[in-house]
């Protein structure tokens, strides 16, 4: 079931409260966060941000595309090498 | 035998029907376009007038898209999420489902033919 849109999307309060401030400041600078669920909002276009992946913080770069997806889809939890008998 | 948006031949069946052979139209739609066009859904296409083709035609044409166009707007979503590199488009490069299924059985239709590896029973020990 998909979310309530009367809710509108879920944008991590304090990483949107960095980004703002250092929009208005005309900053840009690498933002840590743990917060995989939040969606990435048009302000976050342009800059780099850390998502936690269970390990360590994955530099991700938001693009105009990214808008609507949610940070966890950019720093993947998981290794896949591939199988015993796949050729790669 | 007749020919809507290109290379669709729907031969002797209902219009709702032949209708669905086009990709992009299924039964829902079939009734719609029908039903804007005026033309009973009962009626097999090999009776249709040239006025209710160009009807049917101009429908399809101005509200849907169909065939080719469809396929290769399906494509670029799939390319704009292997572009962002998110976890849905690093699943459809590697050919695995992407919402989430199991993996540890099944998932053929993704996965395509069993790759059968010898002796592996034996490795895993």
């Amino acid at each position: 079931m998909s979310r309530s849109l009367k809710k509108g999307p879920f944008i991590d309060v304090n990483l949107d409260k960095k980004i703002n401030t250092m929009n208005d400041a005309g900053k840009k600078s690498v933002v840590k966060t743990w917060a995989r669920a939040s969606v990435i909002s048009p302000d976050f276009v342009g800059h780099t941000i850390a998502v936690h992946n269970g390990n360590k913080f994955i530099p991700v770069y938001i693009t105009e595309n990214m808008v609507g997806h949610r940070l966890g889809e950019f720093a993947p939890t998981r290794t896949y090498r591939g199988h015993a008998g796949n050729r790669r | 035998m007749a020919r809507i948006v290109g290379v669709d031949i729907p031969n002797n069946k209902r219009g709702e029907v032949a209708l669905t052979y086009i990709f992009g139209i299924g039964r829902s739609r079939a009734k719609m376009i029908l039903e804007e066009a005026g033309v009973d859904p009962n009626v097999k296409v090999q009776d249709w007038n040239d006025d209710q083709f160009g009807a049917i035609r101009r429908v399809i044409g101005d509200n849907y898209k169909v065939e080719g166009q469809l396929r290769s707007e399906v494509q670029m979503n799939i390319k704009r999420l292997m572009d962002i590199g998110s976890y849905r488009g690093i699943r459809h490069r590697i050919g695995l489902p992407t919402r989430g299924q199991s993996t540890k059985n099944n998932a053929r239709t993704r996965k395509g033919k069993r790759k059968t590896v010898a002796n592996k029973k034996m490795a895993t020990k």
